[in-house]
């Protein structure tokens, strides 16, 4: 029932509007009511989106510091970004810090699989026709539509090294030297981490997977009930392929999001500290554009990144021809 | 398509054998597991508000207190408790010294006014459950605005521009957003014009572009119109937006033609069309984007953070940020502000839950 089918079976006739009114009357008199019902949103499409994703990948081939005049400059912000150089005989990164960046986004990103996982089991579990199912989806979902900001500020207190709640509990089980999270390097990602999954497993994916479950018609569990299926192979063998579309989906769109994160998080809890262990390339960005003034540079970094998402979506359109079951 | 069961998330599937001792294990089991994961989820709210209800005093102390608490403090100072030769004893500390402190005792009775000196840490403090509300009087007001709305507000609390922002720009942002989308939308979907369907390709298109490419030359643009640290800076942008003209389109093909053709005979304009049929008929799907759109825009951070420098035009998130600043160590009113930026999200979603799923399984489905 994709968009195309829609078209096609409305395509034709055509619409009352349009033969109505002489023939001869001039063109734009014709169209005058259509672009009427376009032209606020074309205009705002113009200005807000096509102009500036084409400035943008002009501006990446520029410096630009706002206040003096732009001035052209090839691929050197690429080269920079990107690119080596020989120092004492070994290979080191123009921009080293922006290959740390990227490994820290990465590395954030580890927690998709486990937000995934937490959200179908949780979906399954709500699906179980329980009394007081609907508390439980509220309760779970809270998190997820809570203000970032103060999402963010609540686990730092949590995450306080010294008077937070989960060293308190971790040194109450008996961890002499609890991690000190936010403050150390090993341990501010794991942080960002945990906080992602309290964040994102009972949220939009859960909900996603609720209605991808119930929309699995029952004959088919029936059918294995007869041939005497365990709720493993059940699961295995039905559940999970034919939630293979919902799941392609969620993980497609918490990528996308994912090349894209970490900056509320950084900006608020650690400013991208310490010692850089958790600036994402989002904050990079824009540390580059909107504190230091590289307009150039900073557009650069966004174009990298758009491309990484695009070859990654490519990638994983190719891949679910193969995995996903329709 | 059953589309209403979907959108319900009732259980569909029939259970046609009767409850075994099986069953109700496993249902034990889930149950379980269920509340651990609330217990999971609810556990930073909760703490959340029991530091927002702490005395100052006590937020570093009692790591991990859950019901505030305060001492209890009498006319001649605060009270403490100690065993003295097998007795309970109360007193309020007078003085304190080497020796310990000097305790005026209160209980019991046959001692009372009597003053015993008791080393200091055979005494402990005598609390009691105390809410310290005051908190959130104290966050509310710590940051006073010099004038906002062009003067309409004269050294008004901070959070009170704060929320009279963010309901201002949130607002408008949905309407602009909802409006041009569905005019949009139905030219789309409806009317036929030449460069309909490569326009329509164009906007396909940039639903794949990240905000991220946006933004800078959106800034720049507006820091050219000085439009920078105004309310337009806020609005503007969000007022447009692909994916709102999409997902409205692919709903408006699913309205029946036959209903618009009626009318047109009827001798409706097309914005009588769009208007009294295509609109009413598409309330769910208008719902969905709404609060999408709504919700989005009240949590945003980044983009207000990038425009915005002026105090009077902070919207919440980026007001709770400044909040952070001079009070970086004050938990409790930091959480305070906390409680007070997210509490009224949490009570519209809980109070308008349903529509909320549908509209994420609608907006899902559709994408």
């Amino acid at each position: 029932m994709g968009a195309r089918g829609r078209e096609q079976q409305h395509a034709e006739p055509p619409a009352a509007a349009e033969t109505r009114g002489p023939r001869s009357s001039p063109r734009w008199r014709r169209y005058a009511g259509s672009y009427f019902f376009l032209l606020p949103n074309l205009l705002g499409f113009l200005a807000f989106t096509l102009l500036p994703v084409t400035a943008a990948f002009v501006l990446s081939f520029m410096e630009w510091g706002i206040l003096d005049h732009p001035r052209w400059v090839g691929l050197h912000n690429f080269n920079q970004l990107l690119w080596f150089h020989r120092e004492a005989g070994h290979a080191a990164a123009n921009d080293p810090y922006f290959w740390k960046y990227l490994w820290n986004t990465v590395f954030l990103m580890f927690g998709i699989p486990l937000s995934i996982a937490g959200s179908l089991f949780s979906a399954l579990l709500l699906n179980q026709r329980l009394r007081g199912t609907i508390l439980f989806r509220t309760l779970f979902f809270l998190p997820s539509i809570a203000s970032a900001v103060a999402v963010t500020l609540l686990w730092k207190w949590i995450f306080q090294e010294d008077y937070g709640l989960l060293n308190a509990w971790l040194r109450g089980v008996g961890v002499a030297h609890p991690p000190r999270w936010l403050v150390s390097t090993a341990w501010a990602k794991p942080a960002f981490i945990i906080m992602g999954l309290w964040m994102t497993v009972g949220g939009y994916n859960m909900i996603l997977y609720l209605a991808g479950l119930q929309n699995i018609p029952g004959e088919l569990y029936e059918a294995a009930d007869i041939d005497g299926a365990d709720w493993w192979r059940k699961l295995r063998y039905i559940t999970w392929p034919m939630l293979s579309p919902t799941t392609f989906f969620i993980g497609t769109m918490s990528i996308i999001a994912g090349f894209q994160g970490g900056f509320v998080a950084a900006y608020m809890m650690t400013g991208g500290g310490p010692a850089g262990a958790t600036t994402s390339i989002m904050l990079y960005i824009y540390q580059n554009a909107f504190q230091w003034f590289q307009m150039g540079y900073a557009a650069a970094i966004a174009c990298v990144l758009f491309g990484l998402i695009f070859g990654f979506t490519l990638l994983n359109w190719r891949l679910s021809q193969r995995v996903v079951y329709y | 398509m059953a589309a209403r069961e979907i959108i319900e998330l009732r259980p569909a599937r029939p259970r046609r054998r009767p409850l075994g001792p099986r069953d109700a294990a496993v249902k034990a089991g889930a149950y379980v597991v269920l509340c651990a994961i609330g217990f999971v989820m609810a556990v930073p709210l909760a703490w959340m508000i029991a530091t927002s209800l702490k005395d100052p005093s006590q937020v570093m102390v009692a790591h991990d207190q859950w019901l505030p608490r305060r001492q209890v403090a009498s006319r001649y100072g605060p009270v403490y408790a100690a065993r003295v030769n097998g007795v309970e004893v109360r007193g309020a500390e007078m003085a304190r010294s080497p020796q310990g402190r000097a305790l005026r005792i209160i209980e019991p009775r046959r001692m009372a006014g009597r003053i015993l000196t008791i080393a200091a840490n055979r005494t402990r403090p005598v609390e009691r459950v105390h809410l310290n509300w005051k908190n959130y009087v104290d966050a509310w007001t710590a940051i006073k605005v010099e004038s906002a709305f062009g003067g309409l507000l004269r050294n008004a609390d901070a959070f009170m521009v704060f929320y009279l922002n963010s309901i201002l720009v949130a607002v408008a942002v949905t309407l602009g957003q909802v409006a041009t989308s569905s005019l949009a939308a139905y030219a789309f979907a409806r009317l036929r014009f030449p460069g309909r369907d490569s326009l329509f390709l164009g906007y396909l298109a940039t639903l794949m572009v990240p905000a991220v490419i946006t933004m800078i030359p959106v800034y720049i643009l507006l820091s050219r119109l000085r439009l920078t640290d105004t309310y337009w800076a806020l609005i503007l942008p969000g007022m447009f937006s692909a994916y709102g003209t999409f997902m409205l389109r692919q709903f408006f093909l699913t309205v029946p033609r036959d209903i618009e053709d009626a009318a047109r005979i009827d001798g409706a304009s097309l914005f009588g069309v769009y208007w009294r049929i295509i609109m009413p008929l598409s309330k769910p799907a208008l719902a969905a984007l709404t609060t999408f759109v709504f919700l989005h825009t009240w949590n945003d951070f980044m983009w207000p953070l990038i425009v915005i420098d002026s105090l009077r035009l902070k919207t919440l998130p980026i007001g709770l940020a400044q909040f952070q600043g001079p009070y970086v160590t004050e938990w409790h009113l930091l959480m305070a502000a906390s409680v007070i930026v997210m509490a009224p999200v949490l009570v519209v979603f809980i109070a308008g839950q349903r529509y909320f799923v549908r509209g994420i399984i609608l907006s899902g489905l559709k994408a």
